[in-house]
């Protein structure tokens, strides 16, 4: 058997030294990657995909680690995906979130992986995306994916999930008005954690008044939840309020959903295709190099090289 | 395609001390040096770390210990690594651990053993000359 | 500022010196300070140039551990505006910047305490013995870890953990074992413990209780500072409000029955040794403290109830003349804080008495023989210092547990520093040092600038969620470890003057896994020995109590005494606070 093969087997029977290693090649972007996606495809689509989502600190991997809790006690298998961001400068990553989510490593119906993003803008969420139909595969029954909400990746969380929450904290300060442009469109569920904090009341009216500020007319109406998840207050609330979304989308809501989502894949995967096909053939044919040589010697902007090059591969 | 290979390196602290300030100068180091670091926190039991390194596929655990427990502690480590097939992964340990105890975690199979003080240039190089990738 | 300042900043990074502690009336005459800075100025363009010409300055900055830049030579003009009676007065009068007592050590010499405790209780007990009758004059008991975590001796996280670093006490039984043959109303004990700290005092307090020891004569310390356990040592049990909770529960006990004993022991050590330089040592260490005293409050207490018995802890490293500063900062600060934030009134609200220990992440185990000298110009310093109490480091512990003969050297050289070399004939010998005295504003300023910080953050707690210290304590980590890497700072024997093969004159002491398999069955028998019915009431009983956040020492008495176990007891306290994992800076 091929190596492709075994690890689609072994993804397939559970196994989680071969869950693992499926992730790595699809992290590393190997020439398998595609293939061990395109075997699995079929076994995919079953899970609820959750993005969680917020500034850092509010407590995002506290609570997936009491949802987890829960969702355990009812019999459910879960995944969980914790993307912290790679350095610009240095390629290194230090993961940190798996940390609140120790006491979960042992259980067999419970696979937690760390992802740095590589500094991949766009390339997270195909990354990300495939990483999920694996442990989907896998036959997790919730698959949550952790994001700081900082610029891109807020939109690329939603690429990726089937149900957004956006926590949020009392004491982040300023970090709610710089982010709130971003986050607040995203959220199918708000939540102010760390409840227990004096301020959160004033926290949970300002988010309140901000939703209530976008009248665009949606069908379904995003709401602000509070927990405090040192404790696990407010998770089953919080569980509730996820249900309630999925029966949503399952109410047809969510082939809209699947349909948009298959589009953006479909360009996304497209736009991939013909850049990394365009590459590999300057790259054959010795032309990059020469390509590069001339931006760097600044002979040409990057700009007019690309332009060049279209012409080039339109007219032959 | 272009593959983009890292080393993946888990940073994890076995027995009931908390003495991470060599374990997170490590980690750092580490991460300058371009690796991803995955840390555990402290006070994991070896099935703890054992099946994190499993799960987050990494090249790379590096033990840290201060109280006392490596001797019973490491040899668990290793015995779990091997039952579950993972040999290729590379093993180092820290800490302050007695010259005739180093004899005995080598031939377990720990690589290194690294004591106080040592440059983390050293260990850098230690790890990106025998991670397997 | 001054034209010439602002050049000095630029061209020589030279700090600005900006002293506003003294008032208009300055020591110094105005114009003798002009005198001696033409003075100063003519000596540096004329005497200096030709000196480093033939002998260069071995580097071109120079700087202490905590990054503050240090000059060639101090004068006058670097405590321009000192004022003696302001900024020093007085040994025993405020701010106690030359020491807490009058006579200080012409009358009492601090405190030597040597910490110990290994394996059993029965070791442990020999050790204690054998301490006293080497003239020791107070106990610190080293807990192993799993008692440190509110783990009994046969739970599967204590394997192999157990007698290892400390004496495991699961139970009233081992502390009976511990304190065997030693009347508690003749000693003072000191225990160095955190999250359980309730139990391990009420344990003492039980043994008192059999020896027929009033509880107004205990005499001792715990350390029961749990905040720092947060972001320094990180042995957390609960998270920061329970933690901060039980904290205050002792306190307020003591307060109110323990008049002799020091509830808390507000430690800067633990933060020093994570990796902090001097300056963020005293700034959290001090911010802990008020952490506690408004927390304390809270509790309907009055200020000068419970002011004075609050004690400190500080570590004493390698930068002699940062450390001595350290410590008279540290007071005169303590000082002004519980006067003007907190209006105490009883002169000794104001004290700051403090313990020191010889900072363990110094010694080096390349050549550790060289470690005693280390700890002897560390402990010089906390002298100077004008400490309470001392614990000295062993040369070996870089390399295992201390042996005996290594403990003996490290407490004779707290003697021969007490009886031989002088320096205990007169109080705060370096005041007035031009230098000494401009470290010391120095280390007042900066770590005011941080005190002010963390109060805009709304305190200690919302700062340790938000990470602050530990990033503050991990990049300081970093920073001192790349600097002895690139040898801009030199650890003899590590990065300079190394020898092929280290010398170590005697053998490591090394604790048998028999001690583990002896304190389990031991255990595992009292268990059954003991009236299980008993202990279960009085568990659930536990369980209510703390459901209703009352003060839970009286409880926690009750339940010891029936033999319910460390462990079990701190079983009763998760269920109901939850647990804690660390925030993780790197
Ligand atoms: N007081 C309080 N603290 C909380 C609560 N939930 C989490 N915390 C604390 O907040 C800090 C950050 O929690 P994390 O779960 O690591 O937050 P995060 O959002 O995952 O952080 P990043 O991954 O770094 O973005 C930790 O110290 C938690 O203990 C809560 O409900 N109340
Ligand atoms: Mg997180």
């Amino acid at each position: 058997m091929g190596q492709v093969a075994q690890l689609v087997q072994g993804v397939l029977r559970r196994n989680r030294r071969s869950i693992a290693k499926a992730i790595t090649v699809i992290e590393n972007n190997e020439p398998e990657a595609p293939k061990i996606v395109a075997q699995l495809f079929q076994k995919t689509g079953k899970a609820h995909v959750i993005g969680i989502t917020g500034p850092t600190g509010s407590g995002k991997s506290t609570l997936i680690e009491k949802l987890i809790r829960e969702l355990r006690k009812s019999g459910k298998t879960v995944g969980v995906i914790a993307v912290d961001p790679t350095s610009p400068f240095t390629g290194g990553a230090f993961l940190g979130d798996r940390v609140r989510m120790q006491e979960h490593s042992t259980d067999e119906g419970v696979f937690i992986r760390s992802m740095a993003n590589r500094n991949a803008t766009g390339g997270l969420s195909r990354a990300t995306k495939d990483v999920i139909r694996i442990l989907d595969a896998s036959g997790k029954d919730v698959i949550i994916v952790e994001t700081v909400g900082a610029g891109q990746s807020e939109v690329e969380i939603v690429k990726v999930s089937n149900t957004v929450i956006v926590v949020l904290a009392p004491g982040l300060g300023d970090d709610i008005q710089a982010i709130k442009a971003g986050i607040m469109e995203i959220g199918d569920i708000f939540v102010v954690n760390k409840a227990d904090r004096q301020n959160a009341n004033k926290t949970w009216s300002e988010v309140q008044a901000m939703l209530e500020m976008n009248t665009e007319e949606k069908s379904w109406k995003p709401s602000v939840l509070k927990t405090k998840a040192l404790t696990g207050e407010g998770i089953a609330e919080l569980l509730a309020r996820i249900e309630e979304h999925r029966e949503y989308l399952k109410k047809g809501a969510f082939e809209v959903h699947r349909k948009g989502e298959a589009e953006t894949e479909l360009v996304e995967a497209i736009k991939q295709k013909i850049v990394e096909s365009i590459i590999a053939d300057l790259r054959h044919t010795g032309e990059w190099e020469k390509l590069k040589q001339k931006i760097l010697t600044k002979e040409a902007d990057p700009y007019s090289v690309a332009d060049e090059v279209l012409k080039k591969l339109v007219h032959g | 395609m272009t593959a983009e290979r890292k080393i993946r390196v888990l940073i994890a602290k076995p027995g009931l001390d908390s003495h991470d300030r060599g374990a997170k100068i490590v980690a750092r180091a580490l991460r300058d040096a371009g690796m991803e670091i995955i840390y555990t926190g402290l006070r994991q039991t070896p099935e703890q770390i054992v099946e994190t390194a499993l799960q987050e596929d990494v090249n790379v655990i590096g033990l840290s210990i201060l109280s006392g427990a490596h001797k019973v502690l490491f040899p668990k480590i290793m015995e779990l690594i091997k039952e579950k097939g993972m040999d290729d992964v590379l093993v180092f340990a820290g800490g302050i651990i007695p010259q005739e105890d180093i004899r005995d975690l080598k031939r377990i199979g720990i690589k290194e053993v690294f004591g106080p003080g040592t440059p983390t240039g050293t260990l850098v190089e230690f790890v990106q000359e025998n991670a397997k990738r | 500022m001054r034209v010439a300042d602002y050049l000095n900043i630029l061209l020589f990074n030279r700090e600005y010196v900006n002293i506003k502690i003294g008032g208009s009336n300055n020591m110094f005459d105005e114009r003798k300070l002009r005198e001696v800075s033409k003075e100063r100025q003519r000596w540096e363009t004329t005497k200096v140039p030709s000196w480093i010409e033939r002998h260069p300055e071995k580097k071109n900055k120079y700087s202490t551990v905590s990054g503050v830049q240090v000059k060639r030579l101090y004068t006058p003009e670097d405590i321009e505006h000192f004022d003696y009676v302001k900024d020093l007065g007085f040994p025993g009068e405020y701010p106690f910047t030359r020491g807490l007592h009058a006579t200080m050590y012409r009358g009492r010499l601090w405190t030597m305490r040597q910490f110990s405790g290994f394996g059993t209780a029965e070791q442990t007990n020999e050790r204690f013995k054998y301490l006293l009758s080497e003239g020791e004059t107070g106990l610190s008991i080293a807990f192993d870890y799993p008692t440190i975590m509110g783990y009994d001796s046969d739970h599967s996280m204590a394997t192999g953990e157990v007698g290892q670093c400390g004496v495991a006490v699961s139970s009233l039984k081992d502390m009976e074992t511990l304190f065997n043959g030693i009347p508690l109303n003749k000693v003072s004990t000191s225990m160095t413990i955190n999250g359980p700290a309730a139990m391990l005092l009420a344990m003492y307090i039980a043994i008192g209780d059999k020896q027929g020891v009033p509880r107004e004569k205990l005499d001792g310390t715990t350390q029961n500072d749990n905040l720092k356990e947060f972001f320094a040592q990180k042995l957390c049990l609960f998270p920061p409000k329970p933690s901060l909770k039980l904290s205050t529960d002792i306190i307020e006990y003591c307060t109110r029955h323990l008049p002799h004993w020091n509830p808390v022991s507000i430690s800067g050590y633990h933060i020093r040794e994570a990796g902090s330089n001097a300056v963020q040592e005293l700034a959290f260490t001090l911010a802990d403290g008020i952490a506690y005293v408004e927390s304390t409050l809270e509790r309907g207490l009055k200020v000068d109830e419970f002011a004075p018995r609050l004690s400190f802890f500080f570590a004493s490293h390698n930068d002699f003349f940062e450390e001595i500063a350290k410590f008279r900062a540290a007071r005169r600060l303590w000082a002004k804080i519980m006067k003007e934030r907190f209006n105490a009134e009883d002169p000794r609200s104001l004290w700051m008495r403090m313990h020191v220990q010889t900072s363990g992440c110094t010694l080096t185990a390349q050549q550790p023989v060289n470690n005693v000298m280390r700890v002897a110009f560390q402990s010089l310093a906390a002298v100077l210092g004008g400490t309470q109490s001392l614990h000295t480091n062993s040369f070996d512990e870089a390399l295992a547990l201390p042996c005996e003969e290594a403990v003996r050297v490290a407490l004779r050289t707290q003697q021969i520093i007490a009886y031989e070399s002088g320096v205990t004939d007169t109080i705060d010998q370096l005041g007035g040092s031009y230098y000494v005295e401009y470290l010391t504003n120095k280390m007042e300023e900066r770590a005011m600038r941080y005190i002010d910080r963390i109060d805009a953050m709304g305190g200690v707690s919302s700062a340790i969620e938000r990470g602050f210290f530990q990033k503050e304590i991990a990049d300081s980590a970093y920073l001192y470890q790349k600097e002895i890497e690139s040898r801009q700072r030199t650890l003899v024997g590590v990065n300079d003057y190394t020898v092929e093969k280290d010398w170590v004159p005697m053998e490591l002491l090394r604790v048998h896994p028999e001690v583990e398999e002896e304190q389990v069955a031991r255990l595992r028998k009292m268990k059954k020995e003991r009236d299980n019915r008993k202990v279960k009431e009085v568990l659930d009983k536990l369980h209510d109590e703390t459901d209703r956040d009352r003060n839970l020492m009286p409880i926690i008495i009750k339940a010891l005494k029936t033999y319910a176990t460390l462990g079990e007891i701190t079983e009763v306290l998760r269920t109901v606070f939850g647990e804690y994992r660390e925030l993780i800076v790197v």
